[in-house]
């Protein structure tokens, strides 16, 4: 259920996003879903790609400072308060999200949301006790 | 190990005795053979024959390496071109480089000190050197390459640069010391790292050090990154080049000056008085030996103390504690002197931060702000903002308690600080120049 993300910190200079993709593209790795956090001096880019091993050997050839963390993807119906159900959930059951990002499934008309949770065993524990389907990592690599 | 018992266990009497003797002959020397000391001496007051006894030093100017500038290129030399029979230059950053003469018996002199200072740091013949200070008009290469020979070790002119190349003769080769600024010594353990080679496993077990001042920390951090013994040389190209003072493996506790050549002191930088045993000041040196160009009273602007107990070694001769920077080095942040080998130990001390820093100061208006790049690293490295973040408060914080400067801190990306192949360049002072 847990999916591994590939964070790259990046400085601030116009060209180094470009950079990563490129790096990526060049190896033939997929990028799955992205989100930029960034401060006026740097920032940290997120990913879920589809070969994160080859991922993170490239990246490092490259000289980028990277990390693996874990993370779960949500299936959010796409109608009104379904975000609102899952958090509510999440802070009855004190797990606190450190972030999250979404994007939208090619196929269907579910919104993934991605999460980055303080306790991630305790968070899948509470959501799925609660009915909340928690994607399989595969289906996530492989959007 | 003692490379010369005579001389470097002297007695404190006998070696006071033999620095006075050779004082005198020394200024006798330069008021007859130097116009400039003739000048500096006549307008003192002070005749060759005032000099009785080494307290009589203080009464003699200082030598500032303004004066080498102005003498450029010979104006300074004590003996005729006929007996100099070696010359080299520091490279000045601003205009003329200062020009060193050397006569035989001074190449002669400079090759037994560096002898002394290889043995005193732990090597010796059977030893394979590996001499990564550049060879040239720097005075390290050529310096270290004749003491090691004169030893009897097996030299390596591997000279700066070509770090890939370094590395492959070090491992094929079993060099067993290093010789180098210790910025490069980290640089060679980083590209060793990147090259899949286990530098920890090589045959090294001693890198002599020096060029450039660097902390304890650093220390630490070199002889657990290439396991060797880290030993602090110093030297200064206006004297003589590296080997005017070494650290004894014994104590690796202050350099050791060779006093049968050099007559330390430390001054006030400020007011220029001595100040009292033990005291922090900046360094000041007397050649008592050279015939090419005899200093008197060199201010050699580096901030240190003098140590005079007795060394474990067994050698007599006083001791510098390592340097705390250069006081051309020393930054004035309004109002405040700072360092940067404070800055350096402040972020030694933080959990995972490596030592690749830069300092950028400049004036916004009529204030100057400081501030410090530090490289993020896998260790340092967090995917949540506010940990990174946190990371640079607590290095703005330590910096604002330990030296009472206020700074911005930049995380930078991995090797986005020039390595230095030679002297690293820690500072960069983009503060227009008052007029
Ligand atoms: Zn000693």
């Amino acid at each position: 259920m847990k999916v591994e993300q590939i964070s790259i910190f990046i400085e601030n200079k116009s060209g180094r996003l470009a950079e990563v993709t490129g790096v990526l593209g060049d190896n033939g790795i997929n990028i799955r879903a992205l989100s930029l956090a960034d401060t006026s001096d740097f920032g940290i880019l997120r990913l879920i790609v589809d070969d994160s091993e080859k991922a993170l050997k490239v990246l490092r050839e490259q000289q980028f400072t990277v990390s693996i963390t874990h993370v779960i993807g949500v299936a959010v119906p796409d109608s009104p308060g379904g975000l609102t159900t899952i958090l509510q959930i999440l802070d009855k059951s004190g797990v606190n999200v450190e972030y999250m990002y979404a994007f939208v499934e090619r196929s269907g008309d579910n919104a993934v949301i991605i999460f980055r949770f303080d306790d991630i065993d305790e968070a899948i524990t509470a959501l799925a006790n609660n009915g909340i389907n928690i994607l399989p990592s595969e289906r996530i690599t492989s959007i | 190990m003692i490379w010369n018992d005579d001389f470097e266990t002297l007695p404190r009497e006998a070696l006071k005795s033999l620095q006075l003797k050779r004082l005198q002959q020394t200024v006798e020397k330069v008021y007859a053979a130097v116009p400039f000391y003739r000048n500096c001496f006549d307008k003192s007051g002070i005749k060759p024959a005032d000099i009785k006894s080494l307290d009589d030093l203080q009464r003699l100017p200082f030598t500032l390496k303004q004066d080498m500038r102005d003498s450029y290129p010979y104006g300074l030399f004590a003996v005729p071109l006929e007996q100099i029979v070696r010359i080299h230059a520091s490279s000045g950053t601003t205009g003329k480089p200062t020009v060193v003469g050397y006569s035989r018996r001074d190449i002669d002199n400079w090759t037994e000190l560096m002898a002394r200072s290889f043995v005193a740091a732990g090597t010796n013949r059977g030893d394979i050197i590996h001499n990564a200070y550049g060879y040239g008009l720097f005075t390290g290469g050529l310096g270290a390459h004749y003491g090691a020979e004169r030893v009897g070790a097996s030299v390596i002119p591997m000279s700066g640069g070509n770090t890939k190349k370094q590395l492959m003769i070090m491992h094929d080769f079993g060099s067993t010391v290093l010789t180098c600024t210790p910025s490069y010594s980290l640089y060679l353990a980083e590209v060793a790292a990147d090259e899949g080679i286990d530098i920890r496993q090589l045959k090294l077990k001693v890198g002599i050090l020096g060029a450039e001042p660097w902390s304890e920390n650093m220390r630490q951090e070199i002889e657990n990154k290439l396991n060797i013994k880290a030993i602090d040389i110093y030297g200064l190209s206006e004297i003589l080049g590296p080997g005017v003072g070494i650290e004894c493996i014994e104590a690796q506790n202050g350099l050791h000056i060779w006093e049968d050549h050099f007559i330390p002191e430390i001054i006030d930088p400020e007011t220029g008085e001595v100040l009292p045993d033990g005291e922090k000041g900046e360094l000041v040196i007397t050649t008592i030996t050279k015939e090419g160009i005899p200093l008197i009273r060199y201010r050699t602007r580096d901030i240190t103390r003098l140590i005079k107990e007795p060394c474990i070694c067994g050698r007599t001769h006083a001791r510098i504690e390592r340097l705390s920077g250069r006081s051309d080095d020393m930054m004035i942040i309004r109002g405040v002197n700072v360092f940067p080998s404070q800055i350096e130990s402040v972020l030694f001390n933080i959990e995972g931060v490596e030592p690749h820093y830069q300092l950028i100061i400049e004036r916004d208006g009529n204030l100057d702000t400081l501030e410090i790049q530090v490289e993020v690293n896998e260790q340092t490295f967090s995917d949540e903002i506010k940990i990174l973040q946190g990371l640079s408060n607590k290095i703005k914080k330590d910096i604002k308690d330990l030296l009472g400067v206020t700074c911005k801190v930049r995380l930078v990306e991995p090797k986005t600080i020039a390595r230095s192949e030679g002297k690293a360049r820690r500072v960069i002072d983009n503060r227009q120049k008052e007029s």
